[in-house]
């Protein structure tokens, strides 16, 4: 089974987690001022990268915190997972 | 809160390896570090509860759901003093307290076959070097939630909600038939 390691507990099994989507989208701090198009961008529109994505996981079955991790969706390896609120980790040149 | 409800244990009959808990006082406690070590002062604990850890002293333990969350184990008579004197404690403090005694139900798992029967629906590693005693966390169960907390090294102290209390048992029940324990 696939381990993904919470930034709170370690090492757990992947069907402790959920996935929550793509990560680091602010939402408009002044939704009042932006247009219909950058209201739609933020709303629905995601990367879908080959390769590297930063995404959000949430521990549900665990400690319930969601938290921040860089997947590769062509092997579907962890590469790292961070605290939500965090800056994503400095990845060294090569991809896997 | 429905104060008529009664604090039933769970109703079945206890094996070699598997008893019921008697009711007891449980709540749910949210806060900050602050609030933490609040709460940590309010049950009389020699200190906080680490990641994935739980401390027990009289009676009472204190174990770790997630960085903010605590579940608090006590004697059922101190249910209502339990949520006072934490409510009082930490009264100047952002928190939520909620009472969960009647929601869950308790059971202990014990013996030399106990890792085999919660690995048997339950991924996680179960060494005494990867879950010593006194780690405990909320994990899954084939499709229940428990909170499973290892108190020595063949005990396990589980948690469970009562609805699926009776699933559970079962399915432990079946899991040691087949495996011969
Ligand atoms: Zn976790």
């Amino acid at each position: 089974m696939l381990l993904i390691h919470c930034p709170y507990c370690g090492d757990r099994p992947e069907l402790e987690f959920s996935y929550g989507g793509q990560a680091h989208i602010a939402r408009p701090s002044k939704p009042e001022s932006v247009t219909a198009d950058q209201w739609v961008e933020f709303l629905y529109l995601r990367s879908n990268p080959r390769g590297v994505h930063a995404e959000r996981w949430r521990h549900v079955r665990g400690c319930a915190r969601y938290f921040n991790a860089l997947r590769d969706t062509r092997t579907d390896r962890f590469i790292a997972t961070y605290k939500a609120g965090e800056a994503p980790p400095q990845q060294s040149g090569s991809t896997p | 809160m429905v104060e008529s409800a009664t604090a039933r244990s769970l109703e079945f009959a206890a094996t070699r390896w598997l008893r019921p808990l008697p009711p007891a006082a449980r709540c749910i406690f949210c806060g900050d570090e602050a609030a933490q070590a609040a709460l940590v002062a309010a049950l009389g604990l020699p200190g906080s509860a680490a990641n994935c850890r739980a401390v027990s002293a009289n009676g009472r333990s204190l174990l770790w759901l997630g960085p903010d969350e605590r579940l608090v184990l006590a004697p059922a008579d101190q249910r209502q003093s339990l949520s006072a004197a934490i409510e009082a404690a930490t009264a100047s403090h952002a928190h939520s307290l909620v009472d969960v005694s009647y929601r869950q139900v308790a059971l202990e798992l014990h013996g030399p076959t106990a890792v085999r029967l919660l690995n048997a629906q339950c991924p996680l590693e179960l060494t005494a070097t990867a879950f010593p005693v006194g780690m405990c966390t909320r994990t899954i169960y084939a499709k229940t939630e428990i909170v499973l907390w290892r108190t020595a090294l063949e005990s396990f102290h589980i948690e469970v909600w009562r609805s699926f209390a009776p699933y559970l048992v079962t399915l432990l029940g079946d899991v040691a038939k087949e495996s011969g324990a």
